[in-house]
């Protein structure tokens, strides 16, 4: 250790140590090091965490929604019961008085002794004499035959069934009593009562705020689909255009960077705010009608133009300079190279950008609230394509919303069923989003 | 004659237009296409431009105008006792549209006839009834003078539609006939094409500058009309905000102050949980994961970005909610009284921000070149030593950039909190106590059946240009740090 | 403290600092280093040469570890420190880098104060045990790096600010601040003018009074000023080591010669 006489500027003896012993600062660093380490895997861990509890109860609640519970029967009537029944003042209490009796076989058939009064049927079934008798008087051939029926029974019905009433929390009362359950049982040990599959949920239209169990999302989806078109319709050209405008045309001035700081900032503008710019504009001003889908396709438009545009001038921006110098350079005019060669070398990545646009328009609720395209105004599919885009409609997100704020708890299933069907459609969108661009991305 | 008619008269038009000048300026060359000065098709883009574009502006401008003109000549019809036991003007004319609407419906599905929906004498019981029976919903009984007055409104809404359908159509074939006269061999039709589809792409592009005046001069207005009716200071310091449901004016106290109190404790608590985890994933992907992790963690949290914000809604109200009364609430430590707090609501906009802070970040942190890890990788300093004194300092603008942008991501977020975060109005700590935001406030305004003229509806629009100004300007800063950064790297 | 400094004082009684036996290195398939052995001097400016991609830099980035932080480098056979292999799986690699300072191509101070740069492998490796102590060895390495009359006044400014040249030495002072007993040099003076390059070069001369210096350059003539030694890569092969006025003026491999006249590279 002689150095130190040959440092000119007089540094202090260097203290010589073995590289294989660790000392214990180094010791210290390294466990910083691991302790750091582990807060990184802590904060991913907690990500998918959330995003696996997540899809987790969207599944557990929302899957009861695609099924519903039915009490299903054989029914045979004869000709003479139904003139009878006919004849009677309270024609559907006779038809429930069938019906009684066709349960009570069944339950007799397995050596099961029920008492119950048909106050226990409308509990179970609300009104199934009305329904029988339009069966039998529409299709009087059926009469003499043996008919399988299949009627919805009551949302507390379908919550004791999903676990969602129990016999904890029941509390007797006109729409079901403890001494029901106890029917419930033995109607489902018959094979009775059973749960089915629920095409009404995925076609039906909303229903009035104490029947849950007829709520369906189909209306509501109409009125997505709809909306996605005006959305598609406006976005593509307007955002193609406007992008080509600034990634090949614009010149630097005032006005581009007006544009340019407009785009970043509406982008990040809350889409309540454009909520807010329908209402006064489309519907106050421009006197366009009220819950429509063609408003909301305009509002869902300049909400997502920003961001089709920011996707697309990066498309655009990937072509490589060097194709628009060679179609300039074979005689074509700026606008016949931009419309020839780069558009269409960039389309899988406009295309990818407009469809995540899309997606994202697909799930945006809030100002869609605002002009009025709240969940109970879907009662019904439109008729014809016009009427799609003009009559009152809701869309799927706010249709969830509606079914969410109301007081009934056999809505929220329909609501986490609403967002399996929701987040199906956004799911293939995105796995198209991605095939589109694995196809066709070009790297240069 | 219906708007899809007309639309497609003037596109016949121009597509006849297109094929007429292709043709005409090849017959001039005797088919020598070698002579023209453009190709054939830029003769017939020309006519068929300026067939189209004159006409269907004119289209436009009179669609939005006519329903104005006609609503003010109407309304200044109404003499002042019809209005008298009428809610508003407002409502009055919403009626007479109503009622004019019906009228046509009852025409068209022939309940009606022509006659007597023109008749200005006609019996009102006869007329409801025809309406009833069309199926148009009659809201109150209709009385003689909103008769009277929606009668007047849909004849001169008729003669109005007959007049715009000549005005276009003559449009359409004018300009046509002026781009054929322009279809002769030396004429520079392709410049004249590029010109207006040039002209259509600034167009375009200024759609952008549109919707931002349309957002302000919507925001300015009502919030003026607000303040009209109820004064500024009132609604910029007060501290209770309970509008009134019933009655209108002075009865309803609508201060700002505890929604925008509940709006920042909310975003504090999303920031909170975001903010750490989104950016210790974003160092853990960006500087420590191997490929295959990176790979399938960062599309993971991604997904999580992708997930409307109603879905975060109903899981905040249907899961976390009940999850957190089982920890705070009454039956367990007694601090929670419902399911929906500010801590429910927080708490899953912070997992919603979670991938936006962390993509952010990891942008930023993947922009520090790797000379500077080089460096003090050589010095011997462990990654966690170069990540928290040479990395972060170096990224803090970027940083602090993104933590902006998710945090105006947080304050503008609505649908969490309108679930999420109940709906009462408080100033007060404890973070499980229900309280409700900006956002929360103006879709319960503005939805069900407002009136608008009142200030409990207008208040809306305040709270609207609040939150627009307070977002707009954490974007700009935001976007301006993030910029400069990006440019010190570049 | 210093018995143990006297018991291993033994381990540095050879001159030879470094010696490098059998080594490879795989970049995923492709083989980069093939087989090299070689031993550094101390207190002796050592010059890698050879063409573009001959793997010269690749064996530096070897000799304190830093090819750990390239996911698909893989490194075979052993490097002696002192007689200790680097390579041992008990070897901290952050303390070795410690004692194997690194400066490279571009200058790559860090986006704080000149005082903070200098000051951060003091910092993390604990050097100093009061501020009066960390100002003093700022100041020592800064003189070390011939930089510090030009900076004494503004330390506080943003090391970002200062010339290529500038930046470079204190970039060099920055390594020398942990009291390295290796200084690697990745092409130091490729990102400056000729002026800046007789600046560094000057400081490299100086600093092979207390270090082993070992300096990979493009140029040839660099090579011939500042070493004592040279070493030629061709194609991930050590084609010839020997004294720097023995390769310049009667090179024994054919392709060394071929090198220094111009005929390959």
């Amino acid at each position: 250790m002689t150095e130190a006489s040959f440092d000119s500027q007089g540094a202090p003896a260097r203290k010589r140590t073995s590289l294989t012993v660790t000392d214990e600062r180094t010791k210290a660093r390294n466990r910083a090091e691991t302790r750091f380490r582990a807060y990184g895997v802590a904060a991913i861990c907690v990500g998918v965490f959330f995003l696996i509890v997540l899809a987790f109860s969207i599944i557990r609640s929302g899957l009861p929604a695609f099924t519903q519970t039915v009490v299903a029967v054989d029914f045979q009537l004869s000709q003479q019961d139904f003139d009878e029944a006919e004849a009677q003042l309270f024609k559907t209490k006779a038809y429930e008085g069938f019906l009684i009796e066709a349960i009570r076989g069944k339950l007799e058939e397995r050596g099961l002794e029920a008492d119950f009064d048909a106050g226990a049927i409308e509990r179970l079934l609300g009104k199934p004499g009305s329904t029988l008798r339009e069966h039998y008087r529409a299709n009087q051939q059926d009469l003499g035959q043996e008919v399988y029926f299949q009627l919805a029974a009551a949302s507390r019905v379908d919550g004791y069934l999903t676990g969602r009433v129990t016999r904890d929390t029941l509390q007797d009362s006109r729409f079901l009593q403890m001494s029901d359950l106890d029917l419930i049982d033995e109607l489902v040990a018959v094979g009775v009562i059973t749960r089915s599959f629920n095409w009404n949920f995925i076609t039906g239209a909303d229903s009035g705020v104490d029947d849950p169990g007829g709520a369906g999302i189909g209306a509501s989806v109409i009125g997505s689909f709809f909306m996605m078109l005006v959305v598609l319709v406006l976005s593509l050209p307007i955002g193609v255009a406007a992008s080509i405008y600034l990634e090949e045309f614009a010149p630097q001035n005032w006005f581009t960077d007006l544009i340019e700081v407009n785009i970043s900032n509406l982008a990040a503008v809350p889409s309540i705010v454009f909520g807010i710019l329908g209402l006064a504009v489309f519907i106050q001003f421009m006197h366009l009608p009220q819950s429509a889908p063609l408003v909301g396709g305009l509002v869902l438009t300049l909400m997502t133009l920003p961001t089709i545009i920011i996707s697309t001038r990066a498309s655009l921006k990937a072509v490589p300079p060097s194709i628009r110098d060679a179609a300039l350079g074979v005689g074509a005019s700026k606008m016949q190279a931009v419309f020839h060669h780069v558009l269409p070398l960039a389309m899988p990545g406009i295309l990818t950008g407009l469809i995540i646009g899309l997606a994202q328009a697909l799930g945006e609720t809030a100002p869609l609230l605002l002009i009025g395209m709240v969940g109970f105004v879907a009662r019904g599919n439109p008729e014809g394509i016009v009427a799609g885009f003009t009559e009152p409609n809701s869309a799927m997100p706010a249709q969830i919303y509606t079914w969410a704020s109301r007081a009934d708890p056999g809505f929220y299933e329909k609501a986490w069923g609403g967002i399996i069907i929701l987040l199906i459609f956004l799911l293939s969108m995105n796995v198209l989003a991605i095939i589109l661009r694995r196809r066709f991305e070009r790297r240069w | 004659m219906p708007l899809v008619w007309i639309i497609a008269i003037i596109l016949a038009i121009a597509a006849i237009g297109f094929l007429l000048g292709r043709r005409r300026v090849l017959q001039a060359v005797q088919g020598d296409r070698r002579k023209l000065h453009s190709l054939p098709n830029y003769y017939g883009s020309n006519v068929l431009i300026s067939a189209l574009v004159p006409a269907l502006l004119l289209l436009i401008i009179w669609l939005t105008l006519q329903p104005i003109y006609v609503n003010s000549l109407v309304s200044s019809g109404l003499s002042v006792s019809d209005l008298e036991q009428a809610a508003s003007p407002d409502l009055v004319m919403a009626e007479i549209r109503r009622t004019a609407d019906g009228l046509e419906l009852a025409v068209a599905s022939g309940t009606m006839t022509e006659d007597l929906a023109r008749d200005p004498g006609a019996d009102i019981t006869e007329v409801a009834e025809g309406l009833q029976e069309a199926g148009s919903i009659v809201t109150s009984a209709v009385t003689q003078p909103i008769l009277r007055a929606a009668q007047q409104y849909r004849a001169i809404m008729g003669t109005g539609y007959t007049m715009m359908f000549w005005a276009v159509v003559l449009m359409a074939l004018g300009g046509a006939f002026w781009g054929l006269r322009n279809a002769r061999p030396d004429y520079r039709a392709r410049h004249t094409v590029e010109q207006a589809i040039r002209a259509l792409l600034v167009a375009a592009a200024s759609i952008a500058i549109l919707t931002t005046l349309g957002i302000i001069l919507s925001l300015i207005f009502n919030t003026i009309e607000f303040f009209r009716l109820y004064p500024a200071t009132e609604f910029f310091f007060g501290t209770n905000w309970a509008p009134s449901f019933s009655g209108r004016g002075g009865a309803s106290d609508l201060g700002v102050l505890p929604l925008l109190w509940g709006t920042f404790y909310i975003s504090i608590v999303a920031l909170t949980v975001a903010i750490p985890i989104g950016l210790f994933a974003a160092i853990y992907l960006s500087e420590y994961a191997s490929p295959r992790v990176r790979a399938m963690a960062k599309p993971a949290l991604e997904v999580l970005a992708g997930i409307p914000t109603i879905v975060y809604g109903l899981f905040a109200l249907l899961t976390v909610g009940p999850l957190l009364m089982k920890v705070f609430g009454p039956d367990a430590l007694g601090i929670m009284q419902a399911g929906t707090a500010v801590m429910t609501a927080g708490l899953v906009m912070g997992i919603m921000l979670i991938p936006f802070v962390s993509s952010l970040s990891d942008d930023i942190i993947n922009a520090v070149p790797q000379a500077m890890r080089d460096g003090s990788y050589g010095l011997g300093a462990t990654k966690s030593e170069t990540i928290r004194k040479v990395i972060l300092p170096a990224a803090l603008p970027g940083v602090v950039g993104a933590i902006l942008l998710a945090a105006s991501r947080a304050i503008g977020e609505t649908m969490i909190v309108v679930l999420g975060a109940g709906a009462a109005a408080r100033l007060s700590l404890n973070p499980f106590d229900a309280m409700t935001t900006v956002t929360a406030k103006i879709v319960s305004q503005l939805t069900g059946d407002a009136d608008f003229a009142s200030p409990e509806a207008l208040v809306a629009f305040a709270l609207g240009m609040t939150l627009f100004v307070i977002t707009l300007g954490l974007n700009i800063i935001a976007l301006t740090i993030v910029r400069k950064y990006r440019e010190q790297y570049d | 403290m210093y018995d143990t400094q006297n018991k291993e004082s033994a381990l540095s009684q050879d001159d030879i600092k470094i010696s490098a036996r059998n080594v490879q290195v795989y970049y995923g398939d492709n083989h980069a280093i093939k087989d090299v052995n070689v031993d550094i001097e101390d207190k002796t400016v050592t010059a890698f040469i050879g063409p573009s991609g001959c793997g010269k830099s690749t064996f530096l980035r070897c000799i304190n570890r830093m090819n750990d932080t390239i996911d698909v480098a893989r490194v075979e056979g052993d490097i002696l420190l002192d007689g200790e292999n680097i390579y041992d799986p008990k070897v901290d690699p952050v303390q070795l880098r410690a004692k194997v300072g690194m400066v490279f191509q571009k200058p790559n101070p860090f986006p704080k104060s000149i005082y903070d740069n200098v000051a951060y492998g003091p910092r993390i490796h604990g050097l100093a045990r009061n501020k009066a102590e960390l100002d003093e060895i700022v100041e020592r390495a800064l003189k070390r790096g011939a930089i510090w009359e030009e900076v004494k006044d503004r330390l506080t400014a943003p090391g970002t600010g200062l010339s290529g040249g500038q930046q470079q030495r204190l970039c060099i002072a920055r390594a020398v601040a942990t009291e390295p007993e290796v200084l690697l040099m990745d092409e130091p003076c490729s990102a400056l003018d000729p002026i800046a390059t007789a600046q560094v070069e000057e400081l490299i001369d100086e600093l092979r009074q207390n270090y082993s210096v070992v300096i990979v350059t493009h140029s040839m003539q660099q090579a011939a000023r500042v070493s004592q030694k040279t070493a030629f890569f061709h194609l991930g092969n050590l084609v010839e080591y020997d004294d720097t006025d023995k390769i310049f003026t009667q090179p024994e491999d054919p392709r060394t010669e071929s090198y220094i006249t111009g005929r390959i590279g």
